[in-house]
């Protein structure tokens, strides 16, 4: 890791403040990400996760701070830039997203509607998209309705939508929320599987420990908007302050 | 005593000046969403197969609605109106009358009253379960701009599929009312339609057509505003969609209000 701290962040964020009125979600957030990276934001629900996470994809717009990604302040591009931009990150959905009135076929041809170019095809998309069910394992469900299909199902199919455009930094927010621990495990495996094939940086907000502990190179608590304790898991499980002690040891 | 009566007073006109102040912010909110899709609809890219589709839904499949009840329209209308004409010994009076009334007003109100409720609430609906669902951020998420692809489709469709409805809907009306004609009064159908198209000028077919665009402009712009700015929950859907068809409803009539007047200048109606 230590090599790829030099060649410097694939996603960077400085002193993020975000807030609703008189409620300070975020209040000085800083967060970097390193190439082939797993990093896991923690944090208790209402904690700031989700903002951050939105703010870092442009769905929101932060008060202060920087957000660069790939060297790109993506607080400063025009809709064009930060549209191209976009097809470098991946987002895999809390509820899964997925578009309920097309098919898993639509739903993956989607993304390539406009940015074909960047994975340079002309013609047909179909292989594109069932290398990417086969990825999830689910080349069968190409031809059905989100509400056909079960939640962990819904989960993968969102997956592999968000790795159709083959995206260098990947975001998961709450990956294994409202999912039963076997298909939440079963989802980890899968996102373990798909970042070592394709090598991505992943950022992952959950608050589920076993997930955390499964896939985590490095954590991040996010206590009232600001960076409370940062480490690797282990670091993080022998820590003696309160906080991190009530979070980890359950 | 009088201490209570000026508290209930402040009460109630603080709680007036509220309700004001967000009526004309929802105003405020609704026109920068109209100028947004004026600055939008004619930059690239274009979404021309969901326009097709949008067409489709909204014109096709509210074919059976609109005529249902154009035609009812025009039966009850005759009917209801043949006994008074009758009583001035007017009943020739019949096409001329229910055909002015239909093309100029009737037909235009009803047939949008009816999309208000059917594609208004539907957009309202719809748009309200993909912003709750985060549909609609996953696809700013995937690079297409949500605004294009679904606001500008939709106004756009229920802007060309409105007056193509109104004129439908007018001519099933025209055709149940020429029914009861035939079998009250025994005129014939080519009697009929003849004395309805002697009767209806192009001042009554131009305004009524100009105002038809803005009624299905009406429609799909409050049916999307509501919910693409939906309240999180399924209440928030209730919500868009129920609110979608209320505030058309009004719309509708103050817009309708307009265009009489304005044709009343242009046109000496």
């Amino acid at each position: 890791m230590e090599s790829k701290k030099e060649i410097g962040p694939v996603l960077e964020i400085k002193d993020l403040q975000k807030s609703f009125g008189d409620n300070h979600v975020l209040n000085g957030f800083t967060l970097q990400l390193f190439e082939g990276e797993n990093l896991v934001v923690m944090g208790k629900s209402g904690s700031g996760k989700s903002v951050m996470i939105k703010c870092l994809v442009g769905l929101m717009q932060a008060d202060n701070g920087s957000i660069r990604i790939k060297g790109q302040d993506i607080t400063v591009l025009g809709q064009t830039e930060l549209d191209l931009l976009r097809t470098e990150i991946g987002f895999l959905f809390q509820g899964s997203a997925l578009y309920d009135s097309m098919t898993v076929r639509e739903n993956l041809e989607f993304p390539l509607r406009r940015h074909k170019h960047k994975l340079n095809i002309t013609g047909h998309t179909e292989a594109l998209i069932v290398e990417a069910l086969e990825n999830v394992g689910l080349a069968d469900a190409i031809d059905l309705m989100p509400a056909e299909l079960s939640g962990g199902m819904q989960r993968r199919v969102a997956l592999a939508r968000a790795l159709i455009l083959k995206p260098r930094i990947i975001l998961y927010d709450e990956p294994t929320t409202g999912l039963d621990p076997i298909t939440a495990k079963e989802i980890i495996q899968l996102m373990r599987s798909i970042q070592k094939k394709y090598g991505t940086s992943s950022l992952i907000i959950t608050h589920d420990v076993d997930c955390a502990r499964v896939i985590s190179n490095r954590i991040i608590l996010l206590v009232d908007g600001i960076n409370y304790a940062e480490g690797t898991y282990q670091e993080l499980i022998g820590s003696d302050d309160p906080q991190v002690k009530a979070f980890f040891k359950h | 005593m009088n201490n209570l009566r000026s508290r209930l007073f402040m009460t109630q006109s603080l709680r007036i000046v509220e309700r004001t102040k967000a009526f004309f912010t929802e105003i405020g909110d609704l026109s920068f969403f109209a100028w947004r899709f004026f600055r939008e609809v004619f930059t690239r890219p274009f979404e021309f197969q969901e326009l097709l589709k949008q067409c489709y839904h909204m014109g096709n499949r509210s074919l059976l609605l609109v005529g249902v009840t154009g035609f009812i329209l025009g039966l009850v209308f005759t009917l209801q109106s043949r006994p008074t004409l009758m009583e001035f010994g007017a009943e020739s009076w019949m096409p001329s009358m229910v055909g002015i009334s239909i093309v100029r007003e009737i037909g235009p109100v009803i047939t949008a009253l009816i999309c208000a409720g059917r594609i208004g609430s539907g957009i309202g609906a719809e748009l309200g379960s993909m912003r709750v669902t985060e549909q609609i951020d996953a696809m700013e998420v995937s690079g297409t701009n949500p605004f294009k692809y679904l606001v500008i489709t939709r106004i756009t469709a229920t802007t060309l599929m409105l007056p193509i409805l109104i004129v439908f809907g007018d001519a099933i009306a025209l055709f149940g009312s020429a029914i009861i004609e035939n079998l009250k009064g025994a005129v014939s159908f080519q009697l009929y339609f003849n004395q309805v198209f002697d009767a209806i000028e192009y001042s009554d077919i131009i305004p009524a057509t100009i105002k038809s665009f803005f009624f299905g402009f009406a429609i799909g712009l409050v049916g999307c505003y509501k919910g693409y700015f939906c309240k999180k929950g399924t209440a928030g859907v209730g919500e868009a969609s129920n609110s979608a068809v209320v505030y058309t409803s009004m719309l509708l009539f103050v817009i309708d209000f307009i265009a009489v007047f304005l044709a009343d200048i242009f046109f000496e109606i």
